[in-house]
């Protein structure tokens, strides 16, 4: 984890010196950026409801990268998911609670992997890189998505929505008012679900194996193209589960644009967490706490929020290009002598 | 060379090294790998500098600090991996760096190429000096680059490790070549790992054990055992035990076996042999003969494209390689480090490679035992339509509920379990196993989760007999196994071979190195461009014959 706390100590750096360059006082601003994300409970709650959904797509693509897969296409299998939710949210009333979120959940998880299980199809059978496949379908989850809202599904009125799920299908919020909702305890079960799966299991042996030496693993046994594709459908489901539970715990119906890329933060937020689950569990919070915190400190100072998105460039940009580097000098070949 | 001393981070490759050489010799410097012979030829060339001790170059004291001035001392080095311009033409190689030019702007090809011809014609090398260097075969490359050192001046000239790219026949010239230019005046040092080649070629060897000189002996004066004592500090094994077979049972039956390669050109043109129990077939032939894709068409990973295989009764042409590594086929790869071992693994999940989904090391974290289930389904069926007084016994219904559930979730914990659900790696038995095997086989390693990327070759390949060997295999087949392997590491893979053969094994040893198909086989079969040329019983045939088939000459 050093290289990352080096890079965000970096980018809190680089953003200070942005501050005084545009006349503000930065020791001010992060100030009011703490206190806004973890000073009273309801700045804690918005920190950790705005992680939430980027806890979900950051594991979705932690787990195909372990397959040496590229899934970019989290946030299609996000909206998808979302929208599989908000569906059964719908069409249902008079279920008990504890059958209707399940059900609603998994759906959630239906749709995500089905979204997972085209381009795993797609990689297998044909060889059609997933870095292509998954970006265009995620093109197509929006579009899909954004007519289902637009027509079929259009709630009176003059936004593109879905009218309200069953209150049956309502995950109960945990500190209200804030929008924190039991979701977080999903996505906490799933990073322990993907730590123990990645290391204790037999499918996530195979998925580690596959990603790191495939011609080793297809030698000792292991079915590459069922691992590609199983890799994909539980990475798709992860993300289609985090949609699932934005649907239910937030905004209670489907709405057009209501995602402002939590798959793409989910991608910078997996390498930002040093690839492993932990690791995403506090990226996810830093991001989040950037966004609740930003909000807070643009209200209550006078430096604008675009801050909060220029930190998290920031660290992004930290945080990957030293890997971008590593990657590069690998390729390159450094001339060894040999004894 | 005295008192040599040059140390790395972690390392004394040289200590205290004292290195005579006669004018006029060819000497050997034998050691394994990381003994130092390297290192302590690149200090005389003038790559690294030493950290004490002196060189003296015909009595006189000199100062090498770079390859110029060795070369200008003549001092030519040919190195492991060739220093060569693939574009140019040999002559352009040769001449490079010391161009003859005329009026000093303009390349005087004429003189060079007159010049180079003279030089080939002396020291009895033949090259086709128009000749692109990457139209060439490796053995000729590296005569271009023995001709560069020679054309520079070189009066000293260092070979390091010049036979291991090369054929046998290519060893032989390679030779030929050596012993003109000793011939010639020329002192030529020869640095080797190969016992038998420094004993054939050397007048004189010089051992290095560990950055330290055990000793400098006359090649007639001493012989293998001798020198292998020397380099590897005990005695070493060079025949092995092996017991005669009691029953002479086919494991692997080959027949008409065809494959392609990578680039759909027939690689394997039906090939026919049978491995038996108790047996070390031997399959000799230079590289790039078919014996890759003869490895990957037997592990299930290449399609064969003809023929059929057997494993004991089964036709396995189409089994997968699971499913073969289930039935008793154990492979050691030739590319260890792409095929054998998942570097980012530790030691533990590489030995479990492969049976990584078999009991004991995988459990079922949901076991569904369909038949109880079903039963505690009925028993609830009955309890709610049992009224006893007209009305449902409550107590009856939930337990007969809560055994349903707890057999659905839970599993029983006999061994009828059909139907598995997640499985989970059992890390006790996992850690046990790896424990146990890191023991048996020696293996090198600080503890079982170390990444195998950090062990030394010969550990790794350690790592991959562990796995392979304890799986009770019926078949192994081994490709290359002491590849890149020193003294000591070769010794103990040729030993484990015999071991499993002993055991009952068939095992299919394919090897371009032929003292190794020599010291381990029961039959040979060579392999020649995609066909096995010819099956020959070792107590009746010659290294020679073999080398011929091998080069694709009839023999009788």
């Amino acid at each position: 984890m050093l290289p990352q706390t080096i890079a965000i100590a970096l980018a809190f750096g680089v953003g200070a010196i942005t501050l005084l360059l545009t006349g503000y006082n930065p020791l001010e601003a992060y100030v009011a950026m703490l206190v806004g994300a973890f000073g009273d409970t309801f700045g804690i709650g918005q920190t950790f409801a705005q992680a939430t959904p980027i806890i979900f797509t950051a594991l979705a693509f932690l787990f195909a990268y372990k397959c040496g897969l590229f899934n970019i296409g989290a946030e299609g299998q996000f909206l998808i998911g979302a929208f599989f939710a908000a569906l059964v949210g719908i069409s249902f009333s008079g279920l008990p609670s504890f059958i209707h979120i399940p059900l609603a959940l998994g759906a959630g998880i239906l749709g995500g992997a089905m979204w997972g299980f085209v381009p795993g199809v797609l990689k297998a059978k044909l060889g059609a890189h997933e870095v292509i496949t998954t970006m265009m379908l995620s093109y197509v989850a929006l579009y899909i998505t954004g007519y289902m809202v637009n027509y079929p599904f259009k709630a009176p009125g003059w936004v593109a929505q879905t009218v309200v799920i069953s209150p049956s299908a309502w995950l109960p919020q945990i500190l209200p008012p804030t929008q924190l909702s039991l979701s977080i305890v999903v996505a906490l079960l799933l990073v322990a679900a993907t730590h123990y799966t990645l290391c204790r299991t037999t499918v996530g042996y195979e998925v580690r194996a596959i990603g790191l030496n495939p011609s080793a693993a297809e030698s000792g046994g292991i079915g590459i193209k069922k691992g590609i594709i199983l890799a994909l459908v539980i990475s798709g489901a992860m993300a289609g589960l985090g949609g699932a539970g934005e649907v239910l715990g937030v905004h209670r119906r489907f709405i057009e644009g209501f995602s402002p890329g939590y798959g793409w933060d989910g991608l910078a937020v997996a390498l930002v967490g040093g690839l492993n689950p932990v690791g995403i569990l506090l990226a996810s919070v830093l991001f989040g706490a950037l966004r609740s915190g930003g909000m807070t400190m643009s209200r209550t100072t006078h430096v604008p929020l675009d801050i909060a998105s220029i930190l998290q460039a920031l660290v992004i940009l930290f945080v990957a290009a030293p890997m971008l580097i590593k990657y590069l000098l690998k390729r390159g070949g450094v001339k060894k002598w040999s004894s | 060379m005295k008192g040599i001393t040059k140390s790395f981070p972690g390392v004394l490759a040289n200590d205290k090294i004292d290195f005579v050489v006669e004018k006029g010799e060819i000497h050997g410097l034998l050691g394994e790998n990381g003994a130092g012979k390297t290192v302590l030829m690149s200090i005389l060339y003038g790559l690294y500098k030493p950290d004490e001790g002196k060189i003296l170059v015909n009595g006189k004291d000199v100062d090498i600090d770079s390859p110029r001035t060795a070369m200008k001392l003549g001092i030519g080095m040919v190195h492991q991996h060739f220093m060569v311009v693939p574009s140019l033409t040999v002559t352009e190689n040769i001449i490079l760096g010391r161009e003859p030019t005329k009026n000093r702007i303009l390349l005087d090809a004429k003189k060079a190429f007159n010049d180079v011809k003279e030089f080939c014609d002396r020291y009895k090398l033949e090259v086709d000096l128009k000749a692109l260097i990457h139209a060439l075969p490796v053995g000729v490359q590296q005569r271009v680059e023995i001709l560069k050192a020679l054309y520079r001046g070189a009066d000293v000239l260092v070979l390091d490790e010049p036979t291991s790219v090369l054929t046998p026949q290519e060893v032989q010239e390679l030779f030929r070549a050596i012993s003109a230019l000793k011939n010639q005046g020329k002192t030529v040092i020869f640095i080797s790992h190969k016992l038998r080649e420094v004993l054939a070629i050397c007048d004189s060897v010089t051992v290095l054990r560990r950055g330290k000189v055990v000793g400098t002996v006359k090649a007639n004066s001493t012989n293998l055992s001798e020198l292998a004592r020397m380099m590897v500090g005990r005695e070493v094994i060079f025949k092995f035990d092996k017991e005669q077979p009691q029953t002479r049972k086919a494991v692997l039956k080959i027949e008409n076996l065809q494959a392609v390669d990578d680039r759909g050109l027939p690689a394997l043109k039906g090939i026919d042999f049978n491995v038996y129990a108790c047996e070390i077939l031997g399959v000799a032939g230079v590289e790039g003969n078919g014996q890759t894709e003869l490895v990957e068409t037997l592990a299930g990973i290449r399609k064969a494209t003809a023929g059929k295989i057997i494993l004991g009764e089964i036709d396995i042409t189409e089994a997968s390689p699971g499913k073969r590594i289930q039935m008793g086929t154990s492979i050691v790869p030739e590319d260890r480090q792409k095929r054998g071992l998942i570097m980012g693994f530790s030691v533990m999940e590489n030995i479990i490679l492969g049976r990584h989904d078999q009991p004991p090391f995988a459990k079922g974290l949901v076991r569904i035992n369909i038949r109880e289930t079903l039963n505690y389904a009925k028993n609830l069926i009955d309890s709610v339509a049992h009224r006893s007084n007209g009305t449902i016994n409550v107590r009856e219904v939930l337990s007969s509920a809560r055994k349903l559930m707890e057999s659905l979730i839970l599993g029983s914990r006999d061994k009828t379990t059909i139907a598995k659900g997640f499985v989970r790696l059992d890390i006790t038995q996992t850690s046990d196993y790896a424990g146990r095997l890191i023991d048996e086989f020696s293996i090198k390693t600080p503890d079982k989760d170390t990444l195998v990327q950090h062990l030394s070759g010969g550990t790794q390949q350690r790592v991959v007999l562990a796995r392979e060997f304890s799986r009770n295999p019926k078949l192994i087949i081994a490709s290359q196994p002491t590849r890149g392997l020193d003294i000591g590491a070769t010794e103990y893979v040729r030993s484990k071979l015999v071991d499993m053969r002993n055991k009952g094994c068939a095992v299919l040893l394919i090897s371009a190195d032929l003292d190794e198909i020599w010291a381990l086989s029961d039959r040979i079969a060579v392999i020649y461009e995609g066909r096995i040329v010819a099956v020959e019983d070792p107590e009746k045939t010659s290294e020679t014959e073999i080398g011929l088939l091998m080069a694709g000459g009839k023999f009788g």
